[in-house]
């Protein structure tokens, strides 16, 4: 078995799965029916990328791997996404920040994976790059939106933007897979991507008329599978039934 | 307007609808069909918004990445759903933020079978093969029903939901055919969702008081006796199809009737919970106000926006 290339996937599709999840959670609580249907649009998208990854990833594993053991029953220490997509739906205004910071970087990162020698690595990222490059638009619009809105919006915006800054950094880092699958032509060099992703940061954030925050030190881990406080939790909501009944199908 | 002139206008509004032809919204009609038609489309809508909560609720805990996907696909129809339904509405002179308002305050309703929990898994198959299933066999007569929007809205509808109905009994399917775990899980959510889903049909003919004015306009085609009827027939087989026992003693096929003859509904159960008293009447109800409540900014901020952008474009071409 190719760990490396195995535990390479998992570090690309548990951001997806992570972050569907956190907005399966809001299906139903929308500020309107219609950023209901696009957040759980987008939620859809991340999952059906993650069964694309998983799917792959089980085969690697082989055995009686499947999408689902890979998704529900590993132990959170396992998880490698990043810390910025666990971070909670605190209001409309972390969800959008959380989101836009997220697809900035997603779009950047399939936009290389795509090129992956790996065939199916590449397939999936071409596929997700078209959804991710809709996901951007629509948080984007939102940032926009918030900054350059009322009063209140513009100080909520401000506020999640300077509370989930601190996470950006960690998407840059290159993991032990990261270096060896970018040895091997497979994997994208993520330090490549940064510049141009603070920079589109600033483009969209000056035009929504929001400050960059000022953050000296960031936070990072979730790559090595050192989450935040809130992972358990999403994860004991997430794997209720896989564990409450473990070895069915559904 | 001369009273010999409205006369007409009805005479023409009546032949129109006995012609089988729609009623459109620049249309005339009478005062009455309009607000028949707000109060029912409206509470359709609620239905559907208010309906995204109960399997809302187990979106984060589904069992595997397909249900999961499936699930959030199937409640995010639903809010389309409602978002039709509501635009249906509002060709009726009436605002979404208006019909929000009669939804939050409790003027409208929603149909009760939402006010009760959702407690397991099996409760997402149970919910889409009888819910789903009792909707569809009261939407589909409006696909043809004479108000225009609404049944062009209720085809679509129609066409999702029956994709419902298939998806949850697949879900009971695969649990009556598990594990011993499975099968009771299964078999405890048709216990607790059979009965209310025979509510759903409404009132029996009797107590129901729309049912006559309803059925000129083909706002209902078949009255709620007759549609429950229909649902206890087709629904009966398919539970022995997957061994599941319907929980009602005096259920019997009737060889003279050619239908199956059924238990008493309880229907002071019924009026509890229509009246508000269900098992989670608040929880609903207060989860939708909450989540309009913590949107406002956010609609207002999109407002604000949406006005600075026009005063830029304006002084631009200024």
């Amino acid at each position: 078995m190719n760990k490396n290339l195995y535990n390479y996937i998992l570090g690309v599709a548990d951001n997806s799965l992570i972050l569907g999840q956190r907005l399966g959670e809001l299906c139903g609580h929308g500020p309107s029916l219609e950023t209901d249907i696009a957040l759980t649009n987008i939620s859809l998208d991340l999952l059906g990328q993650v069964r694309g990854y998983y799917q792959y990833a089980a085969k690697i594993l082989g055995g009686n791997a499947s999408e689902d053991t890979i998704a529900f029953i590993r132990k959170e220490r396992d998880y490698k996404n990043v810390l910025l997509v666990e971070q909670p739906n605190t209001d409309f205004a972390y969800v959008i920040a959380r989101q836009f910071l997220f697809d900035v970087y997603h779009v950047l990162f399939l936009d290389q994976l795509q090129h992956s020698r790996d065939l199916t690595l590449s397939a999936i990222a071409k596929k997700s790059l078209k959804e991710a490059l809709y996901h951007k638009r629509f948080s984007s619009d939102w940032i926009k939106r918030l900054g350059d809105g009322t009063d209140e919006s513009h100080s909520r915006i401000q506020n999640a933007m300077n509370d989930l800054w601190v996470f950006t950094n960690e998407l840059f880092q290159l993991t032990e897979a990261d270096k060896e699958m970018l040895n091997e032509g497979i994997g994208v060099d993520v330090t490549q991507l940064k510049a141009d992703y603070y920079n589109q940061l600033n483009d969209v954030l000056n035009e929504a008329t929001i400050e960059i925050p000022e953050v000296k030190f960031f936070q990072k881990g979730g790559k090595e599978g050192v989450h935040t406080e809130h992972m358990g939790y999403i994860l004991a909501e997430m794997q209720y039934m896989q564990r409450a009944y473990p070895n069915m199908e559904w | 307007m001369s009273e010999n002139q409205i006369k007409n206008l009805e005479a023409e509004f009546e032949a129109k609808i006995s012609r089988d032809e729609k009623i459109e919204p620049k249309d005339w009609m009478p005062e009455k069909y309009r607000q028949t038609h707000i109060r029912q489309i409206s509470q359709h809508a609620h239905s559907e918004i208010v309906g995204m909560l109960p399997e809302g609720n187990w979106i984060t805990r589904a069992p595997s990445l397909r249900r999961k996907v499936a699930l959030l696909a199937k409640v995010q129809d639903e809010a389309g759903h409602g978002l039709y339904l509501y635009s249906a509405c509002e060709t009726l002179g009436i605002s979404r933020d208006e019909l929000y308002e009669q939804l939050h305050t409790g003027k409208a309703k929603y149909s009760s079978i939402f006010n009760y929990p959702t407690l397991t898994w099996a409760d997402m198959g149970a919910i889409g093969w009888l819910v789903d299933g009792a909707a569809i066999i009261n939407q589909v007569p409006l696909c043809n029903t004479s108000y225009g929007p609404y049944a062009r809205a209720m085809v679509r509808v129609c066409k999702e939901e029956s994709f419902h109905q298939r998806q949850g009994f697949e879900i009971m399917m695969k649990l009556a055919q598990g594990t011993p775990e499975q099968k009771e899980m299964a078999q405890d959510a048709l216990n607790r969702w059979w009965w209310p889903s025979l509510m759903m049909l409404g009132p029996t003919d009797d107590a129901s008081v729309h049912t006559e004015q309803s059925m000129k306009w083909k706002l209902k085609r078949k009255t709620n006796d007759e549609l429950r009827q229909q649902f206890i027939d087709q629904t009966v087989p398919q539970a022995d199809l997957i061994g599941l026992t319907i929980p009602d003693f005096d259920l019997k096929w009737n060889e003279e009737r050619g239908h199956y003859d059924f238990g008493p509904i309880n229907w002071d159960e019924f009026w509890q919970v229509v009246k508000g008293h269900g098992p989670c009447n608040k929880e609903r109800l207060a989860a939708r106000k909450g989540a309009w409540e913590r949107g406002e900014w956010v609609r207002d901020a999109a407002m604000a926006y949406a006005e600075k952008q026009a005063d830029r474009k304006e002084k631009q071409v200024v």
